[in-house]
């Protein structure tokens, strides 16, 4: 008996196959809602062929490199995954990538890989019923679609209430917000950073969950790690950070080339090399490690797929254009910027730096967070900022008030036009150059240098 | 600069009325003040603490989420609303924002309760069928006669609604405004304004920081033009986000 009638996955395949072959991108969901418009439940039915069930990962920031670590482990201990593409996170993300694994009606690989937006997790859990849920963190993200933080919160909770016992709940301890969703249920697994030399003293400005969601008094920090994330307790006694049983010791960091880091873990100790760069990724390799420990995968396996990793469809990496490198970063949502900003002031300066902020509605159409984020960074750093996108004039606002002089800050919308302007400029002073745009932004950058042959194209990855 | 004027501004509930980064407002005002030479001085006025009116000569309350919001309009009513009431008689600038807005009136509806507000300025916000108001947003107004254009972004579930004798701040030209019916947006009575264009609004409207810091120095007090070219251009993106005739970006020059 086929899960869903083959009429109807070749219907949605040829679709695909038509939008791929224009190449005008869409490949990578619109097959899956072409599916979904013909058969309602095929993820669920689709899912259900998996004999390893499926792995959901959510998260504001780091959903798509912590699926992507999880990958390369799953890679090293020779399990087929079916696994949604980079940002093709909601339901048609999510049925495109089942559907493109069918064979004869049927789902062909072992087990389901799912990055989802944190809006649809809900819906992508009930369907996929999986047998590890992964929730990352909780950051302050587009208000204008997600709404407000304890709302999703909330609304979390009622879905981790709703799971079966077999299913494997990964929390991340070091976020108050998440790390109290796990309370009394017997099948979580906590996550955390333990290692705090690369703490910092107070949460920076942008930081959300600061108050006991008990009690409501303020919450304090033995360490900041990331945002709100880190050692915390509530001073009242009603709540305090559960103590992970995966976490990172003796982390070592080597700027842009990544860091070294010791995962502890209840059968032992993993010594891992991670080459992307930066704290936060840190926290995606020890999340993907618990995902890997939940699903019984070995430990050299996950050492091997963590030193593996590669960066991801704009989570930093590194393009060659006209011989000069440029490394890409995505910038989103305040805590997350402010992570990349960290890991960049880090450089030798000066550097120069290109940030496109669209407002279209997959960026968020409010584009007040660039307020929230501390670009002060990067004053005394840069030598030349180029700001583009759909709204460079207020991002250039953002950086003069950062302290950055406004001789150094160039404004052009135009994406591709700017960004070649701004990489010929690095060039000719032999400056190193950081690319930091908001998602469309990336996805057009994308799209323009790998019609000229620089970059593979996105679902081709 | 010893004896010189100094602009002393007081940030309401800065640690949690500040969900749309606030801050920016912040920025703008501390950095133009320093531009001319004019002393700045940012309080922080959290939970529990009372405020003296006379120590201050801006008041500036941001958004939270519903949740803090509750909590705050308590420790409001109970530490700041006697204070904020008299600096509003006195003429002092108060500059309240999306939920800090909300506050100002005599009460509002969420989901599940009603919270009373500080009841300075006479408006309420109820909760009514459909969406949030969510969305880029013009409003227009007359200052000594010239017309003046604020834009931003509004994003909030309640409709507030004016009683009679209480202005607003302006007519909606793009987005919804107070309640998305009566082209009223925000509301302005002595120096005391209130607002849905959430967040960094002055970084848009750099021209409405100088009004304020105006408003709150005195006329004795001569503000020097600077050097605005980012702010003219973010002011006029803004504009053009929310679908706004290019031409509107003039006005405010």
């Amino acid at each position: 008996m086929e899960s869903v009638s083959r009429v109807k996955l070749g219907a949605a395949k040829s679709i695909g196959a038509a939008s791929r072959l224009s190449g005008r991108g869409g490949g990578t969901s619109l097959p899956g809602k072409v599916l979904l418009r013909l058969q309602d439940d095929a993820i669920a039915r689709l899912a259900n062929d998996l004999p390893r069930g499926a792995v959901v990962i959510s998260a504001t920031n780091g959903k798509t490199t912590t699926a992507s670590l999880l990958a390369s482990v799953l890679k090293r201990s020779r399990i087929p995954v079916v696994h949604n593409r980079a940002g093709a996170n909601m339901a048609g993300g999510v049925a495109t990538a089942l559907l493109d694994a069918t064979k004869k009606g049927h789902v062909q690989g072992e087990i389901g890989l799912f990055e989802v937006d944190e809006a649809w997790t809900a819906r992508i859990v009930e369907q996929t019923q999986p047998s590890v849920l992964l929730l990352a963190n909780l950051f302050r993200d587009q208000l204008d679609r997600y709404g407000e933080l304890e709302t999703l919160a909330d609304s979390w909770q009622q879905m981790i209430s709703g799971l079966p016992p077999e299913t494997c709940v990964v929390l991340n301890a070091d976020d108050p917000l998440l790390a109290g969703l796990g309370a009394g249920r017997a099948n979580t697994l906590y996550f955390g950073l333990t290692d705090t030399s690369h703490a910092e003293p107070v949460p920076r400005h942008a930081a959300d969950s600061k108050f006991c969601r008990v009690c409501g008094a303020p919450l304090e920090y033995d360490a900041v790690q990331v945002g709100h994330l880190g050692i915390y307790r509530c001073p009242n006694g009603d709540f305090a950070r559960p103590e992970p049983q995966i976490s990172a010791t003796k982390i070592t960091t080597h700027g842009m080339d990544g860091s070294e880091f010791t995962i502890s873990t209840p059968d032992g100790p993993i010594d891992a090399e991670l080459p992307i760069p930066g704290l936060y990724n840190v926290y995606n390799a020890v999340a993907a490690t618990a995902a890997a420990h939940a699903l019984d995968l070995s430990a050299g396996a996950i050492a091997g797929g963590l030193a593996a990793a590669r960066a991801v469809f704009g989570r930093v990496e590194t393009l060659q254009i006209a011989g000069h490198s440029v490394a890409l970063m995505l910038i989103k949502n305040p805590t997350g910027a402010n992570e990349v900003l960290r890991t960049i002031a880090e450089e030798a300066p000066p550097f120069d730096i290109w940030i496109a902020l669209n407002d279209k509605i997959a960026d968020g159409r409010d584009v007040s967070w660039v307020w929230d984020a501390d670009f002060e960074m990067l004053a005394e750093k840069v030598r030349m900022v180029t700001c583009s996108g759909t709204r460079a004039e207020e991002m250039a606002l953002r950086l003069a008030y950062a302290g950055i002089d406004r001789s150094r800050i160039v404004v052009e919308r135009a994406i591709e036009k700017s960004f070649d302007e701004a990489v010929a400029g690095a060039v000719r002073s032999a400056t190193p150059i950081f690319a930091l745009p908001t998602y469309t932004a990336l996805i057009e950058l994308r799209t323009a240098i790998a019609k000229r042959g620089d970059a593979p194209t996105y679902w081709g990855g | 600069m010893a004896g010189g004027p100094t602009l002393r501004v007081c940030a309401l509930y800065p640690s949690r009325m500040n969900i749309y980064a606030d801050r920016g407002n912040m920025l703008l005002l501390q950095h133009r003040c320093e531009a001319r030479g004019i002393g700045f001085e940012l309080t922080a006025s959290e939970a529990g603490e009372h405020v003296d009116p006379a120590s201050h000569d801006l008041f500036y309350i941001g958004g939270g989420q519903d949740s803090d919001q509750v909590q705050i309009a308590e420790d409001m009513r109970a530490t700041k609303r006697a204070a904020l009431a008299s600096a509003a008689e006195d003429g002092k600038v108060i500059l309240a924002v999306c939920g800090g807005y909300q506050l100002l009136g005599e009460y509002y509806e969420l989901s599940d309760n009603k919270v009373e507000g500080l009841g300075i300025v006479d408006l309420r916000t109820v909760r009514e069928p459909g969406e949030r108001l969510i969305g880029n947003v013009i409003i227009e107004f007359e200052i000594d006669g010239s017309p003046r254009v604020l834009a931003g972004f509004e994003n909030h579930g309640g409709r507030t609604y004016l009683e009679a004798g209480c202005t607003p701040l302006g007519k909606v030209l793009k987005g919804h405004g107070n309640n998305g019916k009566d082209g009223h947006e925000g509301a302005h009575v002595n120096n005391v304004f209130g607002t849905y264009l959430h967040g960094p609004l002055l970084p848009k409207n750099a021209w409405f920081a100088d009004h304020l810091t105006q408003l709150a120095l005195g006329s004795a007090v001569q503000l020097e033009p600077l050097e605005d070219d980012l702010e003219d251009m973010a002011h006029a993106s803004a504009i053009r986000a929310a679908g706004g005739n290019s031409n509107l970006a003039k006005l405010s020059k």
